[in-house]
């Protein structure tokens, strides 16, 4: 009896271990990134004395906006996301609606075509979409950062999925106190629907402050760099100051931080919709 | 308001449910149904503009471009058809990308879905602060390929990285991991495991979660040790969420761009050149119609994976 709760107890530690060296290795990259940010250059070759902090010196952080113009790009950033995410939000409310309550011709085929977007990579279209920005005179604007992006199958799919389950006696009740479908969508079926569209919201969030590759091509000023590529212009031309570049990548991974912390239930719902049932 | 009567044909009437109750009702149907075709076209037209010029249209418009030389001022230059698809497909160049893209796919899907897959077991006990564990193994979900590339970066210089600080205190030689041919390639391919680790423990903790306990149960009871289990209950239930994983790890794998432009820039003489990094550098160098031709083949690759995709996702839908 004793044996068997002494041993019950060492797999416990082990799973406790395992767990605990799993999440050290896995967290090490952002733990060091933050360590090193907030200590002086000639400490970071003081090895393992780098891994815990003497003292706290955020000075790293002011040097980061100040050199690499870190301030310009969070603005840039947050308004290129701002903007991606609301377009998304609007017209796959508009678009999801339409597929889940209005009667128009060819319905099935027309959305059979926005799913079809679905297929087409981003990576695949660049070439020319590149050429389609250039003409339009839209290299080094919002425009061009954000334009291409204002619409979403995925959250067209995900919202008309949401309102085909509002039940139809509440439309039938609606057009009986005589709303029009645009006193519906937005009186019934939007508000109903605000799970998924917080789950879209943070979703499309996440991929607008992460994209890497589309505004990387189509700015060249540093009027309109976003954060993830100034990032790179600051790594790049300040490898010596190497704190101050970890204070930078610290700067530019914490809003998403933050929100993974604070939406976790809702990301988690947007990356899981497609992959797991129920 | 003047609407064509012509709106109303057949393919809306074959969708409606066949018509109950007197004609009168009929009627008011019908009528609806033409009230309400004006505003599916404003509801939809803002995304379908979006679609058309910056999906459909560069679709079309790469396909177009791959078959023509690229001529001054990026301008069309002379038709070729196929053959400058044939020439660029069959170019040294290409192979070598596709090679390297294949290599990376090789190393970082099934890296991906092992330890994925070992996380999400870890974490799937429910004890104590098993929370905190979670929270912090599904974090990278919300690191970006460029804060993750370049703490990694830094992680690995020569002279200032941390890992050469560690090898240097124990007594190692230090190693110059990006100009390295023999390493470069390892570790944009750890990087990208990394980054990716957080989802694929997320998807494949919420399908552990969907095995059913009284399965493992009875399976204990009938004296099946903990590996045998997992062997024989666990992993038969959980086969669906890891093919769909291995699909999504691929695509992505194919697409992936961005740690490879801030790690390595395809170097060490070309040796970390995944095929999306090429066609970034024809685009950049100004010969849309090769990197058009790239685009052509990776979105026939992404195409048979996607279809595959769909077909899992279609697969768990019933049987899942």
């Amino acid at each position: 009896m004793a044996e068997a709760t002494a041993s019950r107890g060492a797999r416990r530690a082990g799973r406790y271990l395992l767990l605990t060296v799993a999440a050290v290795i896995m967290f090490l990259p952002v733990y060091t990134a933050v360590a090193g940010s907030v200590q002086p250059t000639s400490r970071l070759f003081d090895f393992p004395g780098v891994l815990i902090p003497r003292s706290i010196d955020l000075s790293t952080y002011s040097d980061a906006f100040r050199v690499g113009h870190l301030g310009r790009y969070l603005v840039n950033s947050a308004v290129v996301t701002t903007i991606i995410v609301v377009a998304q939000v609007v017209t796959s409310i508009l678009a999801g609606y339409a597929f889940a309550f209005l009667r128009f011709p060819f319905k099935r085929l027309i959305f059979l075509v926005f799913l079809a977007t679905l297929m087409v990579p981003a990576e695949v279209t660049i070439v020319a979409n590149y050429e389609t920005i250039q003409d339009l005179g839209w290299i080094d604007s919002y425009l061009g950062l954000t334009v291409p992006f204002m619409a979403t199958a995925f959250g067209t799919f995900l919202l008309r999925q949401t309102f085909l389950q509002v039940p139809q006696d509440l439309r039938d009740a609606a057009a009986m106190d005589g709303y029009g479908h645009w006193g519906f969508m937005t009186g019934v079926a939007v508000p109903l629907a605000r799970p998924a569209i917080a789950a879209l919201t943070v979703f499309s969030f996440l991929l607008s402050w992460n994209q890497y590759l589309w505004p990387l091509l189509v700015t060249n000023s540093e009027d309109y760099r976003t954060v993830q590529i100034g990032l790179k212009a600051l790594a790049s031309s300040n490898i010596d100051q190497i704190n101050m570049v970890l204070a930078g990548t610290v700067v530019a991974g914490l809003p998403i931080f933050v929100l993974l912390v604070l939406f976790q239930r809702q990301l988690v719902r947007g990356l899981t919709s497609g992959a797991v049932k129920g | 308001m003047a609407v064509p009567s012509v709106a109303t044909d057949t393919p809306a009437a074959a969708e409606a449910p066949p018509a109950l109750g007197t004609s009168g009702a009929r009627e008011e149907r019908v009528a609806g149904r033409r009230r309400e075709w004006p505003l599916a076209l404003l509801f939809l037209l803002p995304s379908a503009v979006v679609f058309a010029v910056f999906v459909f249209y560069p679709l079309y418009r790469t396909v177009q471009l791959s078959m023509y030389r690229s001529g001054p001022f990026g301008r069309l230059g002379e038709f070729v058809g196929v053959s400058n698809l044939n020439d660029v497909l069959s170019s040294e160049d290409f192979r070598h990308s596709l090679w390297v893209t294949l290599q990376f796919s090789a190393i970082t899907v099934p890296l991906g879905l092992v330890l994925g897959l070992a996380l999400a077991v870890l974490a799937h006990e429910r004890v104590r602060g098993i929370a905190a564990y979670r929270t912090l193994f599904a974090s990278t979900v919300a690191t970006s390929v460029a804060v993750a590339s370049i703490m990694w970066l830094l992680l690995l210089n020569p002279s200032v990285g941390l890992v050469n600080a560690f090898l240097d205190w124990a007594g190692q030689d230090r190693i110059d991991f990006l100009n390295e041919p023999g390493w470069a390639l390892w570790v944009v391919s750890f990087t990208t495991v990394w980054l990716h680790l957080g989802f694929t423990f997320i998807v494949i903790s919420a399908g552990l979660q969907s095995v059913p306990d009284e399965l493992l149960e009875s399976a204990r009871m009938d004296g099946a040790g903990a590996w045998r289990r997992f062997r024989h209950v666990t992993l038969p239930l959980l086969s669906p969420t890891l093919l769909f994983v291995f699909v999504v790890l691929s695509i992505n794998a194919f697409q992936s761009f961005g740690q490879i432009d801030l790690l390595t820039e395809g170097g060490p003489n070309d040796r970390t050149r995944v095929l999306v990094y090429a066609i970034f550098q024809e685009v950049r160098r100004g010969d849309p119609s090769t990197a058009a031709a790239q685009a052509v083949a990776l979105f026939g690759i992404l195409f048979l994976l996607t279809i595959i995709q769909l077909r899992v996702l279609e697969r768990r839908v019933f049987y899942g």
